[in-house]
């Protein structure tokens, strides 16, 4: 695994809580979450046809794609419906004298079991 | 030819006589009717006092057909007395008709109960067409009526009279409502539907007087309580018009006795209807009467064979919204009997069977009557029930459930918005032991976004899921499991104003993308607007004011009320089409036009540009009203329904519901701009309007229903505003007006709304007037975000400059 590259992104009150927002790092596009106690960092584009997760409705700790409702586990990225072998890529975000960072370089993807059903 | 006089020119009189001439007969038939009206359906006599049918609309057999079937019609003459032994009929005049046979077909009047002051002005009966115009001419919007008799027939005085605009009370003798067929329970569910509808019920209350000086004004009970009373109607029952058979020496009780073949104790007078008494039996409903006739045409014209044996009652009923069903006998004394019950007070549902040795004695069904038939059955033949015993409240899956899907093969899809085959479905119910609506969504994604082919799941499911769950009650989701009627009640009640405290209390503290925009919705109705607003519990749309596209780009409506635009508006549209490169310019069904492909960034410039307000095309809200050009050009237009239609627009703008509103006005029946397939149309015609509600021509195609004709605009569009409100408060989140019209019926939202007391359309108006004081065009938003990144993308503080060298 490469070394820690923490990019600081923005001030935490720019994403408000229970919502998302898109940002651009280098050639990635990515949706930060800011889940009212932790900020989590997901790839923002929905794999099923790239819907924009950062504008998804926040559950607990899932968002729901808003074109058609595809729902990701913010942890894992892994899609929520056991019928959806699907998932997105997670980045490890904290945050730092008010500041969230991300680091893009050590980004994660749990591929899904074979698609059921 | 054979002489036949019938004696009655009512439903069970006129009934026989029909079923005599299916017949080869040879008699020379004449009818004597104490009433001059056509045979009438005197069941429907409560709609025409509600208004929602006309005289003529009842009328069962007209003028022509007396005369095309040979029959003569003798209306408005009353047979006095019948002299057996000379074998003739007189009638009022002193005039001699001879029979050779007889039918009494007297019918029943009303029963008055001994009340001192049932002679003073403004107290009725409710029989006859006649009574119901005397009812009419007299009731007028906000005036105190009271009906005595908690019965079929008083319930029904009483839901006409509150159509009409009366405060209405019933007073009621015994401890529960239409005891006869109801027991305590259903009673109590029966009087709990009609409180909430506004009619006050008083009971077990013995009236003492009338009183009132002349005209009345007032009733005292037993108990020394009086309440107040312009018009009064007494409901207390019918008794059997047994004088005419009395005086001709044939054998009475209660009612004219006849045997099996409907035949008195002269072999040559038959008798039909309210009037008879079979086995101890007397009769108020229509069904048996119907069967009399049958027989009675039989034995009449020498074909007997078929007997009336008495029915078992029943009585299938809708009263006030709410459905009854009572059939055999409800009498819980006799020894030996089983009771099986069912009761959802939230659902106003009540059901309870009773059993004597696995046979059905009895059943009641309040709220839901679809099994009526099965029970119907059941008590005919005796069916034995024990291989029935464990479905008795709920029927088991037919086993033609699945007939519709069945035919369908493997390949076909079921859901059109998720392309799910029938096949993929079938194969996970199988796999993954499926056994609700819900797991198969989650499953299969199947039915989880428009909706339409729910039903062909559930088909699915109940032929194919050996388990199938149906859901019984609607929640609003897994995340709060309440139905909306008890969250709005638990908002309310709590005095929760956010959909978080919501969520904490009462759900899973985490909501989803279904429950959180529609207790949003909630919140903003119940408190008009005075809730904490959370943003982040709205779908991106309603964040920022536009409609997310496939691409993730915007599309912005601007509001063009009415359709109408000025060419300065068109060139400030063209501008901004060019500088914010949209990509494509539509004009839409809603006569406005839409501009596709802009960037979210660019939204809040976008909007100052155009300098329109927002025409809320992205949101559960009111869209527009459409409109023709009405009298301003039209050479046939009879009403300005331009400038009705912008009115309309204008009053309700910027307000939420619970889904879209498309609204339309058009001048002329000719009906241009389609207001009879809008949720709310005010479709105007010489001298009036008619506005109609639950109109739709998108996945559902409905003709809207009329809610109520008034001759001024000012009169129609408070209607529209009438209806509006109360569909903001009453329907679920996402039930589009035709779904909630079917849901709760016309009459009933007349009732709540166009008809309701002045003071509950006052209150009404005013909560919408609260919300709309409040309400914000939307796109105001870009001079004050409400969050500073509401629009604005976030660019990263540092960008990292080796990532792209990692890689």
């Amino acid at each position: 695994m490469s070394e820690s590259n923490w990019t600081p992104i923005t001030r935490t009150e720019n994403i408000p809580a229970h919502e998302g927002r898109s940002v651009q790092i280098g050639g990635l596009e990515l949706a930060i979450f800011n889940l009212g106690d932790r900020f989590v960092t997901i790839e923002n584009q929905c794999p099923h046809k790239g819907g924009p997760l950062c504008d998804g409705i926040v559950s607990g700790a899932e968002v729901v794609c808003p074109l058609h409702g595809w729902r990701f586990d913010l942890n894992t990225g892994l899609a929520v419906r056991a019928s959806l072998a699907a998932c997105v890529t997670t980045f490890p975000t904290r945050v730092a004298d008010g500041i969230v960072l991300v680091d893009a370089g050590r980004g994660r993807r749990i591929e899904p079991e074979a698609a059921v059903a | 030819m054979k002489k036949l006089v019938v004696v009655g020119n009512g439903m069970a009189g006129v009934a026989c006589v029909e079923h005599i001439l299916q017949q080869p007969h040879e008699f020379d038939i004449t009818i004597f009717g104490d009433e001059t009206h056509a045979n009438y359906n005197r069941i429907l006599l409560s709609m025409v006092l509600a208004g929602e049918k006309s005289a003529e609309d009842i009328v069962l057999n007209d003028v022509e057909w007396y005369r095309s079937n040979g029959i003569q019609a003798r209306l408005g003459v009353r047979i006095e007395q019948i002299d057996r032994s000379e074998r003739v009929a007189i009638d009022s005049e002193g005039c001699a008709t001879r029979f050779d046979k007889l039918i009494l077909a007297t019918g029943s009047s009303a029963f008055i109960p001994p009340i001192a002051g049932v002679d003073k002005k403004n107290v009725h009966v409710f029989r006859t067409l006649d009574d119901a115009r005397e009812l009419i001419a007299k009731a007028r919007q906000g005036s105190k009526a009271v009906v005595i008799g908690g019965g079929l027939l008083g319930l029904e005085a009483a839901r006409g009279l509150q159509l009409r605009g009366c405060e209405v009370s019933v007073v009621h003798l015994m401890d529960t409502l239409m005891e006869r067929q109801l027991d305590a329970t259903g009673g109590g569910f029966l009087q709990r539907k009609i409180e909430s509808l506004g009619i006050r019920v008083f009971l077990p209350k013995h009236t003492q007087a009338l009183l009132g000086n002349g005209r009345v004004e007032g009733l005292r009970f037993a108990s020394g309580e009086e309440i107040d009373a312009e018009l009064v109607v007494i409901a207390a029952g019918i008794k059997p018009n047994v004088e005419l058979g009395r005086k001709a020496g044939l054998e009475v009780r209660r009612g004219i006795v006849v045997n099996d073949y409907m035949q008195t104790s002269d072999p040559d007078i038959f008798a039909v209807g309210e009037c008879t008494e079979h086995r101890g039996q007397t009769f108020g409903l229509v069904a048996p009467l119907m069967e009399q006739g049958q027989v009675l045409a039989a034995a009449i014209t020498g074909n007997a064979g078929r007997v009336f044996t008495g029915t078992a009652p029943a009585a299938k009923l809708k009263i006030m919204g709410v459905e009854i069903f009572s059939a055999g006998s409800i009498d819980e004394s006799e020894p030996g009997l089983e009771t099986v019950r069912y009761e959802d007070p939230a659902l106003g549902i009540y059901k309870k069977l009773l059993l004597k040795d696995n046979r059905l004695r009895g059943v009641i069904l309040v709220g839901d009557t679809s099994d009526e038939r099965r029970y119907t059955q059941w008590l005919r033949d005796d069916t034995d029930l024990a291989p029935h015993r464990k479905h008795l409240l709920f029927p088991p899956p037919a086993a033609d459930a699945g007939l519709e899907v069945a035919e369908m093969p493997d390949s076909e899809v079921i859901c059109g918005c998720n392309g799910v085959r029938k096949g993929a479905i079938i194969q996970a119910i199988h796999q993954h032991g499926i056994k609700t609506l819900d797991q198969l969504k989650e499953r299969t994604r199947a039915s989880s976004s428009c909706g339409s082919c729910t039903g062909l799941c559930q088909q699915l499911l109940r032929a194919v899921a050996p388990e199938f769950q149906e859901k019984t009650r609607t929640t609003l989701c897994a995340c709060v499991p309440f139905s909306y009627e008890q969250l709005r009640e638990i908002v309310r009640g709590q005095q929760l104003k956010s959909v978080q405290e919501v969520l904490n209390v009462y759900g899973n503290r985490k909501g989803c993308e279904v429950c959180k925009p529609a207790l949003s919705y909630m919140l903003d109705m119940i408190w008009c607007g005075g809730h904490d607003e959370d943003r982040s519990a709205r779908f991106i749309n309603d964040r920022v004011h536009a409609n997310i596209q496939k691409d993730g780009s915007f599309s912005v409506v601007p509001r063009m009320r009415g359709g109408v635009t000025s060419p300065a508006e068109l060139r400030r549209i063209a501008d901004v089409a060019e500088k914010y490169n949209v990509r494509m310019v539509k004009v839409t069904g809603s006569q406005r036009i839409d501009l596709l492909g802009v960037k979210k960034a660019d939204l809040p410039r976008v909007w100052a540009d155009l300098g329109m307000p927002s025409g809320q095309a992205y949101t559960k809200g009111v869209r527009m009203v459409k409109t023709c050009v009405g009298t301003e050009f039209c050479r046939f237009g009879v009403q300005d329904s331009t400038r009705a239609g912008i009115e309309l627009e204008r009053r309700l703008e910027n307000l939420f519901t619970p889904h879209k509103v498309k609204m339309g006005a058009v001048g002329c029946p000719r009906n241009c701009a389609e207001a009879t397939v809008k949720d709310i149309g005010m479709v105007g015609q010489e001298g009036s309007w008619q506005v109609v509600v639950g109109g739709a021509a998108g996945k559902s195609v409905r003709k809207a229903d009329l809610l109520i004709t008034v001759e001024t605009t000012a009169e129609a569009l408070e209607a529209c505003e009438l209806f509006f409100q109360y569909y903001r408060e009453n329907a679920n989140y996402l039930e589009r007006t035709y779904d909630f019209v079917e849901r709760l019926g016309i009459e009933t939202i007349r009732k709540a709304t166009v008809y309701a007391p002045e003071t509950e359309k006052n209150w009404l108006l005013e909560r919408l007037q609260r919300s709309k004081a409040i309400a914000k065009d939307a796109w105001m938003e870009r001079d004050a975000p409400v969050h500073p990144t509401q629009f604005v993308p976030i660019h990263a503080i540092g960008q990292m400059e080796t990532l792209e060298a990692k890689r």
